[in-house]
């Protein structure tokens, strides 16, 4: 008896596709996503941007950046990207607009090698008058900057070797009594050979491809000090990422499941009931993105204030940021549940297509991880979703304290999207509309 | 000199006339794939009059009425509710359509649902909230106004449903299969929201495969099957038309099932939920078909002499029962 009661539930499944893609779709694509970002199954490197301001304009200085650009996980930057193929090329990033640029993020972490730096490029057992390298960070990210600290100093070590060198020679020169002319005139010779090798190994280690673990950006020969310039008073980083990222990953299944009221109507015959009286189906259906627009944008508000009153966040002195990103938010995720609900012909059809996008949107969008910890393939991926758009919006209101005017960007992509959903949403609804 | 004000006095007297006509189908046709739903189906509606429109399951009945308020778009013929085709605003208003499904939002009570579908009529205000008032009283459900719909007993969700569609005080009621599934007391009541709804003068198209319900509540009947009206007209005038003086006569006899098929045959009848039917031309054939069954040893239970009537009518011009 137990093999038909099998053979049952399998000829009941086989026939259940929304039962089929839970079982077997959503799992295979969250294990492919997960695996593309932690497990190094894909072809871009994560890189880490980072831009360079060479105030010293010294050898050593240039030794320094030459080496940073071999590092195969980091980007070097040392100016804006021009604005088209065409244009001029931007001038250099100053230590203003570096820190100008992590604020805005455009990158998480800048260097400024200091003027000065190529007197004293290294130094030894926590030397006070070694100039400084500036690294400004952005606090949100927590892996970048301890990663750039680290490579500087592995670069310190293997690109400044003839500067360790005559930074030896001075201490010597200064502490044991001097060189005598002709030592003094085979150390430069060695010196000069030293340079030269160092210039044809770095030659080769980049041909190689060739990376190195980095060390500890504090202790080391280069003397970095670190500033955050972007949630430095802050409570806690992640706060606002979180409530942005999850908030928007609920509302796509509220603004789902609330648009599947479409389809109990038109199971009921109350959608032709209404539809037979003044009411249209572009009045009913932009009446329904109007409610499931409000019933979303109460949602999210719902979420900050108990982030602002159990986690600290500070909302009230981002309201009009919060106020366009969550309406603009709402407005795209309530068109896409729309959208989805037209699609389906039944309920479970819905709930087991909205679980399949809106976990994978979520996902690929940053509701569930960073996305600037991402690679950058995935990175870009983000930005085909609703989630990836409306998280970038909320960190800049709530992250970067940016005004409302820079949040166009964010603005037109979702207003832009949720107009489309709801334009594709009402062409499909003229199914329900005559027979 | 007189000839525009002739052209617009008969057009006034056209218009009026049109006006007067509160529904008129026209050869109307709607096909879906291979299969005719309605098939050239005409037919006029008068205010005040309630005319029955009376087939089996898939006649046709749901898809006509479906094309009169406009949720379906008949491939041939045309609708038109005083004059405006189906589906426009103006047939909007006037038609009142209560459909076979319960077609409510259980999570609202009685009067959220009514005041729901006022306003989707455009009603407001005073005039939404006398409407309300008046809908819940002719359903007889004052009493549970704020009942939420999904916990209404069966018959109470009819007359909700009923309530819904008259909400905006239609000249036209289109009413399919108001009484599905509900109790005798239930139906006796909505046949009471009916006889009231005629008595404001409406004109109201009703329905149903119920012969009984047809014969207490419509002046007319058309009887439609697959797709087509087979037959319309008064109910006496139907069943005249079809039966002149004849009467039927319905006999019970005990015997081998072979000899009662054989004895039914000889009579030109036929078997009728386990009784045989026959129409005579006059009442003394009676003796005559009961000679015959004594003689081939068949055993009387009952005999019974009656007017025929609709479901008669159905069964003599489509050889099928109204509830096949």
């Amino acid at each position: 008896m137990i093999f038909p009661i099998v053979r049952t539930a399998l000829i009941g499944l086989r026939r259940d596709r929304a039962a089929l893609a839970l079982s077997f779709i959503l799992p295979i694509s969250f294990f492919s996503i997960f695996a593309t970002i932690f497990g190094g199954v894909h072809d871009s490197t994560p890189k880490i941007n980072v831009i360079v301001v060479d105030e010293d304009r010294s050898r050593a200085s240039a030794d320094l950046m030459r080496g940073l650009g071999r590092e195969d996980s980091l980007v070097i930057r040392t100016r804006p990207s021009p604005k088209s193929k065409t244009a001029a090329p931007e001038p250099e990033y100053t230590a203003a607009t570096a820190e100008a640029a992590v604020k805005a993020g455009d990158a998480p972490v800048a260097l400024v090698i200091p003027k000065g730096f190529g007197q004293n490029p290294i130094s030894f057992g926590g030397d006070s008058t070694a100039p400084e390298i500036q690294l400004l960070n952005d606090s949100s990210d927590q892996i970048a900057p301890q990663m750039v600290a680290g490579l500087l100093q592995k670069v310190g070590m293997t690109s400044l070797g003839p500067a360790m060198a005559e930074e030896g020679m001075k201490y010597t020169d200064q502490y044991i009594g001097g060189f005598t002319p002709e030592q003094r005139q085979r150390m430069e010779s060695n010196l000069d050979w030293l340079r030269k090798h160092e210039n044809e190994s770095a030659a080769s280690t980049s041909a190689a491809g060739h990376t190195a673990a980095g060390a500890s950006g504090s202790g080391g020969p280069i003397a970095v000090k670190f500033r955050a310039v972007v949630g430095q008073d802050k409570r806690s980083p992640m706060i606002s990422f979180y409530a942005a990222g999850i908030g928007v990953m609920f509302l796509l299944f509220t603004a789902t499941n609330s648009a599947g009221a479409l389809l109990e109507e038109a199971e009921s015959g109350t959608l032709d009931r209404v539809l037979s009286s003044r009411v249209t189906m572009t009045m009913l259906l932009a009446g329904k993105l109007a409610f499931n627009t409000l019933l979303a944008f109460t949602q999210l508000a719902v979420m900050f204030l108990w982030a602002w009153a159990v986690f600290k966040l500070d909302l009230f002195t981002h309201i009009p940021g919060f106020l366009t990103m969550g309406l603009c938010s709402a407005f795209a995720v309530a068109a896409f549940g729309m959208l989805l609900a037209s699609i389906c012909h039944t309920r479970a059809q819905l709930g087991a297509l909205s679980t399949l996008l809106i976990l994978t949107m979520s996902a690929i969008g940053g509701s569930m991880f960073p996305r600037f910890l991402m690679p950058a393939a995935m990175q870009k991926a983000g930005l085909f979703t609703i989630n990836g758009w409306a998280i970038d919006g909320f960190i800049k209101v709530f992250w970067r304290d940016l005004p409302v005017k820079d949040l166009w960007p964010q603005v037109g992509v979702l207003l832009g999207v949720g107009v489309v959903l709801f334009v594709i949403a009402r062409r499909v609804a003229r199914r329900w509309e005559f027979a | 000199m007189n000839l525009p004000s002739t052209t617009t006095s008969s057009t006034q007297i056209s218009t009026k006339l049109v006006e007067s006509i509160p529904l008129e189908v026209v050869s109307l046709v709607k096909r879906f794939g291979d299969l005719t739903a309605v098939d050239g189906v005409s037919l006029e509606l008068r205010a005040g009059e309630c005319l029955g429109l009376l087939g089996p399951n898939g006649a046709g009945k749901s898809t006509l009425i479906r094309a009169i308020v406009g949720r379906v778009i008949a491939d041939e013929g045309r609708v038109a509710v005083f004059g405006a085709p189906a589906g426009s605003l103006e047939a909007r208003a006037a038609l009142g359509w209560v459909p076979q499904e319960l077609a409510l939002y259980p999570r609202l009570s009685c009067k959220e649902n009514l005041a729901a579908f006022g306003r989707y009529h455009g009603l407001a205000s005073g005039k939404l909230k006398e409407s309300v008032a008046w809908c819940l009283d002719w359903a007889a459900l004052a009493d549970r106004a704020g009942e939420l719909e999904k916990n209404l007993s069966g018959g109470m969700k009819r007359r909700l449903n009923m309530a819904a569609g008259i909400i905006h005080r239609p000249r036209v009621v289109l009413m399919d299969e108001p009484t599905v599934g509900v109790d005798p007391q239930s139906r006796n009541r909505i046949f009471e929201m009916i006889e009231a709804l005629r008595r404001d003068g409406a004109a109201i198209i009703y329905t149903t495969h119920y012969m009984e319900e047809a014969e207490r509540l419509c002046d007319r009947v058309a009887i439609i099957d697959h797709g087509r009206i087979i037959a319309q007209g008064a109910h006496d005038d139907l069943v005249r038309s079809v039966f002149a003086s004849r009467s039927q006569v319905m006999a019970r006899l005990a015997g081998p099932a072979g000899e009662i098929g054989a004895w039914v045959e000889r009579h030109a009848g036929r078997m009728v939920d386990g009784a045989a039917e026959f129409t005579i031309e006059h009442p003394t054939q009676i003796a005559g078909l009961l000679d015959d069954a004594a003689k081939s040893g068949l055993e009387l239970v009952d005999v019974t002499l009656r007017r025929p009537n609709l479901e008669s009518v159905f069964l003599h011009l489509t050889g099928r029962e109204l509830r096949d």
